[in-house]
């Protein structure tokens, strides 16, 4: 059996990632995709450990990040192309209105 | 039984709460029926009062009435109630009785005014306070009336507040007047801390098993010194008298009403009324009867240069209270009140009369600007003639009896120097206010020509901005309407009949002002069960008339000399004192200057104040460390947070970055500290 740890380190390794593309990217599409990566880094996690424990408790959170991921991803892609067809662009760093 | 007092106040304020909240909108008419009718109600209300007082029995006075407990604080209590003996009715009758016929005049004299109905409900105020006053079973409740009269005293005096002189003599009034009731309120903490009470019934038991402090000053001394200069404040004593010459800048009414008759009396009024503490303080009633005389003698020192009909008036007025606290400072607290009634009568008179005349001229008020006044003015005239003639103690007018009660308990009780200083004081009355009378009634009219006087008559108005005129065009010099001259005959009539009520016994009368009211102040009647320790009243009955006829003599002759000598420089030889007043430059000059004292305030309080107010409270205090603090707060948050305003980039890579680096450092603290 794979040792919980692998599984962990596994999972930091994909939420650092998303972490590392949120912030490094500027395509609001791409840093949208580094979002769910860091979400499902930490399903992993939570799969992991509830496989670990022998407990459904886990499987129960991932399937309700699941869900809000899921709804997450129809609002977000939908603010996408609401925010593309105003700006022409998918670039966060010239969504600016809002500054000062 | 009680004779609902508490009426009698009442009804001046609601005349005031009527007048003061809805006047604006009443015709003239309805706002002096209104005060008129609730002042003569609260007169009438007052001879029924005294009707029934007169009714009781000995031992049922004091009659004390109690309504509610106002405050209490352990054990300490003051009332809501009410303290009617000799001295309480003879104030009531005095206060609304003159309060009446003023109120009549005033319909007359503010006729051309704009305000008349503020100056009506102030007038209306002004006699709830007085009666609250006067009226109260304890000190606390009396010094509410004492700080009211102060308030409608300053609302008066500035009620032409447009004008600047106006507005300053309103607060110099309220803020000397602070001065003296500081003492008076330390004098009241000092009864509380002491006896525990202000309640006169349970006060005056305590005072009187004090013994008299003869050798050291004590307590009562303490509190007597305390009270006077509370006393000095309101009636206008040295050193606080700066500001009744000032308070002339309000109506002349109320110049009668409040700086003659009524509220520069409290102060007397109070002393009387404290008579348990002055008699066991003979320091304390030493300084009174000093600071009385020589306030009576300098004051009249002052009148006799004075141009302003009215300035004249107030010096005079500052003498006469001299007198009455010269009286109480002798332990003749009865001929003190006396000269109090009698005083009102005749200086309410002068005022009116002088306002008649102030009136008639178009709000002329210098003398030199006045002169053969009697042909115009008839019935002012022979009104001011009583008065003056009463005043200066010319018999058988009122002010004679009173004045002459005083002068001689005065000398009886062994302060000939004072008696002294109060027969030279009598003179200069005599000779001050009959130079007033020659210089407004007899002569030839120095005032603009009757003849050509309709286009300068504006003059005048330009000249005085709080003149009468403006409504009515002023002519040659004329009468005042009747509304005014009524209450001149009345006020007469009782500055000739007034004194007769106090004939002594030396001129065959039977002084029954004295036996009236001298219960009041015979200690063993007031403090039931206790030993009669002072002997305040008791001048032996069967004393020698004769001494007291020849002082008599003396006070009429030089009164006498003072109309001569006034008749002889005002009438006879007019240009004499000009010549007089050259030859005497330097010392002319300083006394037409109120010696100075006012500049010599200046120099000596009020400077030093500003400066010491100026630099360190506002520039220093104020403005350097309450505003520096707040203002540098203000400032210190700006700059604050105009270093973090950078972290708002609105880049939302950058706020990632930092939830992220937040997010690691929390990690980073539990990893430290180790996870639980």
């Amino acid at each position: 059996m794979v040792p919980l740890s692998y599984y962990l380190v596994l999972s930091a390794i994909l939420f650092a990632c998303g972490v590392a593309g949120f912030l490094i990217k500027r395509n609001i599409i791409t840093i949208f995709l580094s979002i769910e990566l860091m979400l499902n880094g930490v399903n992993l996690s939570f799969v992991a450990f509830a496989a670990q424990l022998k407990s459904l408790d886990g499987h129960i959170f991932v399937f309700f990040v699941m869900v809000v991921a899921a709804a997450e991803a129809a609002v977000g892609l939908a603010i996408i192309i609401a925010v593309f067809r105003t700006r022409e662009t998918l670039n966060v760093d010239r969504v600016n209105l809002l500054k000062l | 039984m009680s004779l609902h007092l508490w009426i009698i106040p009442l009804l001046p304020l609601a005349g005031a709460a009527i007048n003061g909240l809805l006047g604006k909108r009443f015709p003239k008419a309805l706002v002096n029926t209104i005060a008129l009718g609730f002042t003569a109600a609260a007169f009438a209300m007052a001879l029924w009062v005294a009707a029934q007082f007169a009714g009781l029995s000995p031992d049922q006075i004091p009659h004390i009435e109690r309504y509610a407990t106002w405050l209490s604080a352990g054990p300490f209590s003051a009332e809501y109630g009410i303290y009617l003996d000799q001295l309480s009715v003879i104030m009531m009758l005095v206060v609304t009785g003159v309060g009446f016929l003023i109120h009549v005049y005033s319909v007359g004299y503010m006729e051309h005014e704009g305000g008349y109905y503020r100056y009506f409900a102030y007038l209306n105020i002004f006699m709830f306070f007085m009666l609250t006053l006067v009226l109260a079973n304890n000190y606390l409740l009396m010094f509410v009336g004492w700080e009211g009269v102060g308030l409608a005293s300053y609302l008066l005096i500035g009620f032409w507040f447009l004008k600047k002189s106006t507005a300053d003599a309103g607060k110099k009034a309220f803020i000397t007047n602070r001065v003296g009731d500081f003492g008076f309120l330390i004098a009241l903490f000092l009864l509380i801390k002491h006896f525990g009470t202000l309640q006169y019934d349970s006060l005056w038991p305590l005072v009187s098993k004090y013994p008299v402090e003869s050798g050291a000053a004590g307590l009562l001394t303490a509190i007597g010194l305390l009270m006077l200069v509370g006393a000095t404040g309101k009636s206008a004593q040295i050193p606080l008298y700066v500001w009744l010459p000032d308070a002339m800048e309000g109506p002349t009414p109320v110049s009668a009403l409040i700086h003659a008759a009524t509220m520069v009396t409290a102060g007397v009024y109070m002393v009387a009324r404290s008579h348990l503490v002055f008699n066991r303080a003979p320091d304390a009633q030493m300084a009174v009867a000093v600071i009385g005389t020589l306030t009576a003698v300098f004051a009249a020192s002052i009148g006799i240069v004075q141009t302003d009909i009215k300035k004249v008036l107030a010096y005079s007025t500052i003498s006469q209270l001299g007198y009455m606290f010269m009286a109480c400072g002798v332990l003749d607290y009865v001929g003190g009140i006396f000269h109090l009634m009698t005083h009102a009568f005749f200086k309410a008179l002068l005022f009116l009369a002088a306002g008649s005349v102030i009136h008639g001229l178009g709000g002329e008020q210098d003398m030199r600007h006045m002169g053969g006044l009697r042909k115009y003015l008839p019935y002012t005239f022979w009104s001011m003639t009583i008065a003056t003639f009463a005043i200066a103690g010319l018999p058988p007018f009122a002010g004679f009896f009173s004045k002459d009660r005083i002068l001689w308990s005065t000398w009886s009780s062994g302060y000939h120097v004072l008696w002294l200083l109060g027969v030279v004081t009598a003179g200069m009355t005599s000779f001050y206010m009959f130079r007033l009378w020659f210089l407004t009634f007899f002569g030839k009219y120095r005032g603009p020509n009757p003849e050509t006087a309709g286009h300068t008559g504006a003059i005048h108005d330009a000249q005085d901005a709080h003149a009468i005129g403006g409504g009515h065009g002023h002519g040659s010099p004329h009468e005042s309407p009747f509304v005014m001259v009524i209450p001149l005959m009345i006020l007469a009539l009782l500055s000739f009949v007034g004194g007769w009520v106090g004939v002594p016994h030396s001129l065959a009368g039977s002084d029954r002002f004295g036996a009236f009211l001298s219960p009041v102040f015979n200690e063993a009647s007031a403090t039931p069960g206790t030993e009669a320790s002072v002997a305040a009243e008791s001048k032996p009955e069967a004393e020698d008339h004769g001494e007291e006829l020849a002082f008599s003599c003396i006070s009429v002759g030089l009164a006498a000399l003072g109309f001569v000598l006034a008749w002889w420089l005002y009438y006879k030889r007019p240009e004499i004192p000009e010549r007089m007043a050259k030859a005497a430059d330097g010392l002319y000059t300083l006394i037409l200057n109120k010696y100075k004292i006012d500049e010599l305030y200046g120099a000596v309080i009020i400077q030093p104040l500003i400066l010491l107010s100026t630099n360190v409270f506002w520039k220093g205090i104020d403005r350097g460390l309450i505003d520096g603090a707040v203002d540098g707060s203000a400032a210190g948050a700006q700059e604050t947070s105009d270093a973090m305003r950078h972290m708002q980039s609105g880049n939302i890579r950058s706020y990632a970055g930092w939830v992220a680096v937040g997010a690691a450092a929390v990690i980073a603290f539990m990893v430290w500290r180790g996870v639980r």
